[in-house]
This record gives structure tokens, sequence and C-alpha cells, in this order.
């Protein structure tokens, strides 16, 4: 169905970013147009989450070209869920912005560059063609590049040199793969490919879209920090202000994720015993890897990073287990975790603020200062470690089922272990940050005075409040939340809606 | 032709690992611009080259008479290249900054942010 109001979740950001660059000068005039920016956003995307919930898949070719030759948006339900995934992440971002970011970065254009941002990762999720795919993340990245090194201190630039540096390569291996595959099919158009590859891969040398499988599953796996090509996120994303850690944290890596998603289930079907058992091994080494490398850490930005990871492992877990019920568990996955994991970075922000340092064993006593705020943590780091009734729970149930169901036992342990050393990973926080005494109160040189709250403290807890009802509302509504996913694995799991939608009248 | 840009291209993609694996910034920064064009120049090739036939329907002909070049490929390297431009502009700037804030050319000494 063609739907022309699939370009707002672009122009809003677009419009936010261009209208912040012009009031350059006034910082207030910025902070009120970030605000509206993102609510409008928001706003705009959930319209699109309930006219694809109501309508199915809406399709916009821009510029009235039609489909395996001009722009092809389209948003069927995993698209729309992402989108106001962004929308929500983007509005908590920018209400937490407003309190937390310094006048220095805000006057450097750090409300333009965070729509910009978001634009690129509203773009990536909704382009139905492989080379804007490319063009949409090099406009999410380098926004993200200017946000992580904005303010220049240090440690921002010694993080930033590394994810510069993996996520350009990423992107020369991607365009390669992108190249080839043109080579090979003729069309870049994700619908056309897919209805060629669906009908010729019997005739196809293998080797050739194996070895494109592999080049993707790189490349979009530098991007979504899978196993062994994460070291770029461990290294940079404690660095920038918090702010930006959480919508890194929440949206980036994620992209890449759905990128995959996308790609291994529209395109690379022929031999799935192969290319997504390969995944399935992946999955387990992420979520593993994640885990330990967070139980070594001590800094709370830091062991939160390596559970970003660990998470990642569950989302292509669901991938490689491909059934519609796997499918399912990870789109909800990718729900739950995407809210509470950008929840726990803007708490680590408030928790480090409170105490004046990032380190665990500096910190104590928070229990007694800030109960309510402990509560507010104590939601999404249970619901992250999968505790029911909360949201990660049902998400980690759904994947388990599917597990046992296609008889891959062994990875269903492993998940079902991570997810225990998850817990324990979150009860280290919370004994250190929260509930042990603190017990060195004399401020000295190597132990900096914990400086006091911001003017606007409640639009501080705002944006943590938002997302933790919302957790509270995926863990006790997962009936209604579950079936949205379950479409979104349907229509993933067979692509013919996907084409008719987008080839339609030209095939 | 094919055979001699694929040396090319592979020389460009072997030139630019070698660089990326070397300590120095700048080598690094210089490492990823040959990544970028080798990419490129792998696009434009894969795609297949087809010298002096213009898409361009001659005059009196009814259509395209084939074979002609496909001007797609062309077009996306010419997104790329824009692109790359932009990042690897980028790309030196940081390193400069970097340079002035660490202090150091050397990547392995960048280490305060590992884990």
């Amino acid at each position: 169905m063609v739907n022309h109001g699939l370009v707002l979740p672009i122009l809003v950001p677009l419009a936010t970013a261009l209208a912040a660059l012009f009031s350059f000068k006034s910082v207030r005039a910025q902070r009120w147009i970030n605000l509206g920016g993102a609510a409008a956003l928001m706003g705009v995307s959930i319209w699109l989450l309930t006219s694809v919930w109501r309508n199915g898949i809406q399709v916009e070719q821009v510029g009235g070209w039609p489909a395996p030759f001009g722009i092809t948006l389209v948003a069927d339900s995993f698209t729309a869920i992402m989108v106001t995934l962004a929308g929500i992440i983007g509005l908590a971002g920018a209400i937490y912005s407003i309190v937390t970011i310094d006048t220095y970065r805000e006057s450097y254009g750090y409300y333009p560059l965070y729509h910009f941002l978001l634009m690129g990762v509203c773009g990536a999720f909704l382009t139905g063609d492989l080379f804007n795919l490319y063009v949409w993340f090099e406009v999410m990245l380098i926004a993200s590049f200017v946000l992580l090194a904005l303010g220049g201190e240090r440690g921002q630039m010694e993080g930033a040199i590394k994810y510069v540096t993996l996520n350009l390569v990423s992107s020369a291996l991607f365009l390669a793969a992108v190249g080839l595959l043109y080579g090979l099919a003729g069309t870049l158009n994700m619908a056309d490919l897919a209805f060629k590859f669906g009908r010729m891969s019997a005739a196809q040398p293998p080797g050739v879209m194996t070895t494109l499988a592999m080049l993707f599953l790189i490349a979009f796996g530098i991007k979504a920090a899978i196993f062994p090509l994460f070291f770029w996120l461990p290294a940079s994303y404690h660095t920038p202000p918090v702010a930006v850690s959480a919508v890194f944290a929440g949206l980036l890596t994620k992209v890449g994720v759905y990128a995959l998603i996308r790609v291994f289930t529209l395109l690379f079907t022929y031999n799935v015993a192969y290319t997504h058992y390969i995944i399935l091994i992946l999955a387990g080494l992420t979520m593993v890897t994640g885990v330990f490398g967070a139980m070594a850490q001590n800094e709370i930005r830091r062991v939160l990073s390596f559970h970003i990871i660990s998470q990642i492992g569950y989302m292509i877990m669901g991938l490689a287990l491909f059934t519609p019920l796997a499918l399912a568990g990870s789109v909800f996955y990718i729900a739950h975790h995407i809210i509470v994991k950008a929840n726990l970075f803007l708490i680590s922000g408030i928790v480090e603020r409170l105490s004046g340092s990032s380190e665990l064993k500096k910190m104590g006593g928070l229990y007694r200062q800030q109960p309510v705020l402990s509560l507010l943590f104590l939601i999404p780091a249970l619901s992250l470690a999968g505790l029911p009734p909360l949201s990660g729970f049902f998400a980690k149930l759904s994947l388990a089922q599917a597990g046992l169901a296609t008889g891959e036992y062994g990875i269903v342990a492993v998940a079902l272990g991570v997810s225990l050393l998850t817990l324990f990973s979150m009860m280290k926080i919370w004994n250190e940050a929260f509930w042990k005494p603190l017990h060195n109160p004399e401020p000295g040189p190597s132990n900096p005075a914990p400086s006091s709250p911001p003017a606007r403290s409640f639009l501080w807890l705002l944006p943590v409040l938002l997302l933790a009802t919302l957790t509270l509302v995926i863990g006790f509504g997962a009936g209604g939340v579950f079936m949205l996913a379950q479409r979104a694995g349907e229509e993933l799991m067979n692509p013919d809606g996907y084409i008719q939608a987008v080839l339609g009248s030209y095939r | 032709m094919e055979i001699i840009l694929a040396f090319v291209i592979g020389g460009l993609y072997a030139a630019g690992i070698y660089m990326l694996l070397r300590r120095s910034l700048v080598k690094l920064l210089i490492g990823l611009a040959l990544l970028a064009h080798a990419a490129n120049l792998l696009v434009f090739t894969a795609a297949g080259l087809t010298r002096a036939r213009p898409p361009v329907i001659s005059p009196g002909a009814a259509a395209l008479q084939i074979p002609v070049s496909d001007p797609l490929p062309q077009a996306l390297v010419l997104t790329a290249i824009v692109i790359g431009v932009g990042v690897i502009a980028f790309a030196l700037a940081l390193a400069f900054r970097v340079y002035r804030v660490v202090g150091e050319d050397d990547l392995d000494r960048m280490k305060s942010t590992d884990t």
C-alpha cells in the first residue's frame, strides 16, 4: 500500500536539525527546537506503527519512479517497530541532553548532530535498497563520529580513532559487497533481489553467494559488534557524554542487527543450514565473551558496554534459529533491549554525577540517598537479566522456546547461563553503587567531591521514568507486544508479502 | 581490462590493509583511503566494463542496442567517492586533534580507553 507519510521519519529530524543549525547562536532556541523535533519524531513514528498494524506493509516510491529503478522506502512491521523505538530513545535522549550536556558542546552544534544521527538511523530502517542503506549508514556514522569526538577530551579522542577506523573498514567491506552483488544480480533493490534469488539460486554457483553472504556478515557484524568484531565498542562507548552513550548504546549497534536480519531473511536464504549455523555459533560466542568481559570490568559504563555485546548475541540467535517464533523473539528482544539498555546508561550518568566517579569502588550509599533512583535502576537491571515479570523474561522465554523447538539445546543452555551471569553483573553494580555504605567521605585530589544534581533534576529523571515505565508496560502487557513481534517474525519468514508490496505492479 | 583492474584492486587492498596495520596514525588514514578506493574500483569493475557504448538511444533507432555500458555502477561509485572524500576529510581533522590532545602519533600508546 502506497503511503507518502513514509518520508516523515526522515524529514522531521532533517527539519529539526536544519532549524537548530539556523539558530546556531542561541542555545536556548536550539534546546526548544530539539525537544519539539524529538517529540514530533516520536509522534510520527507511533503513527507509522499504527498504520502498518492496520493496513499491512507500507511502500513509498520516492519521485514516482517504479520499484526496482527508483528510491524505495518500505515499512513492514519490523521497520515500524524499529522506527518507533528510535523515536522513543530520541525523545528520552533529547530530554536528558538538555539537562546534562554542557554549554560548550551545546554551542558547537550538539543538537543538529543529534538529529542528523536520528535521521540516519530512521533512513537505514526505512530504505528498501542496499545502496541507499550504505548511504544512510554513512549519514548515521558521520553524525556519530562528530558526537563521539565533540568536546575533545583525551579519552574521547582515543575512543573516536578506534570507532572511526573500524566503522570505515566495515563501510568499505559493505560497499565492496554491494558492488559484487550488483555484478551478480544487476539490481540492488532488496525486494527485487529477493525475488531474483528466490528463483535462480539453485542454478547459481553457491560459492559466490556464500562469499557475498560472509562479506555482508562481516560488514554488518562489525557495526552490530558480534563476536570477533566488537573491539571498537568497549573502547569507545564509555568516553562521550552519557546522553550520547545512551543513544549509541540503544540504537546504533541495533541498526547493524537490523541490517543483518534484513539481509539474512530476504537475500541469503538459499542454504540456511550453512550460513545460519555460522551465525548460531557466532551468537553463542558473542553472548559468552560479552558477559565475561563485563564481569572483569569495574567501571559502570564499561560493564554496561560489554553487556551490549552479550545481548547482541541473543538477537542474532533468533536470526540463526530461523523460525517465525525465533525471529519474533529477536524482534521482541531488540525492542526490550533498546529501551532497557538506553535506560541503564542514563541511570549510570546520574550515578556517576551523584558519586563524582565512574569507578564502582568509589561509589556507595546511593540507596540511602536516592531510594527512588535505586528502584528505577532495579527495574531495567533485573529486566536485562531476565527476571519475570519484566520485559527481558518474555524475550528470553520466546528465544529459549524457539531453540528447544528446533532442537538446538546447546545454544539454549548458553543463553540461560549467560542470563544468570548477567544477573550477577547487575547485582555487582547494585551492591557497589547502591547498597554498600560509602566509606571514603573526605574529598581529596584523587577523590573529587560529588557534584550536586543540576538545577532541573526533575527533567533529569523524566526520561529514566519514561523508559522504566515502558519496560514495565512491555513486561505486563507482553501479550500485546508479542503479537506485534510475532507478526514481524512471520513477515520476515515469508518475504513474498514484502516483495509483492514493493514490486506490486511491476511483476 | 578486467584482469588488469583485478590486479590493481588486489594491490590496493593489500596496500590498504598493510597501512592499516602500521602503528602510525597518518599511515592508518592512508590505509583507510586506499581501502575506500579499492572498494570503489571493485564496484566499478564488478558490474562489467563496456567500452564506447554509451547508454543513449542513437538517432533513428527505436531502442537501445545491446551491449551498452551500465550507468548505474558509475553513479554508485560517484556517490561513494563523494562520501569517501567527506569521511576522509573528517578523519584527517580528527587525527590532527588526536595528535594535539594525545601528543602521540603511535597508536600503541593510545590505550587509556582500552579494556
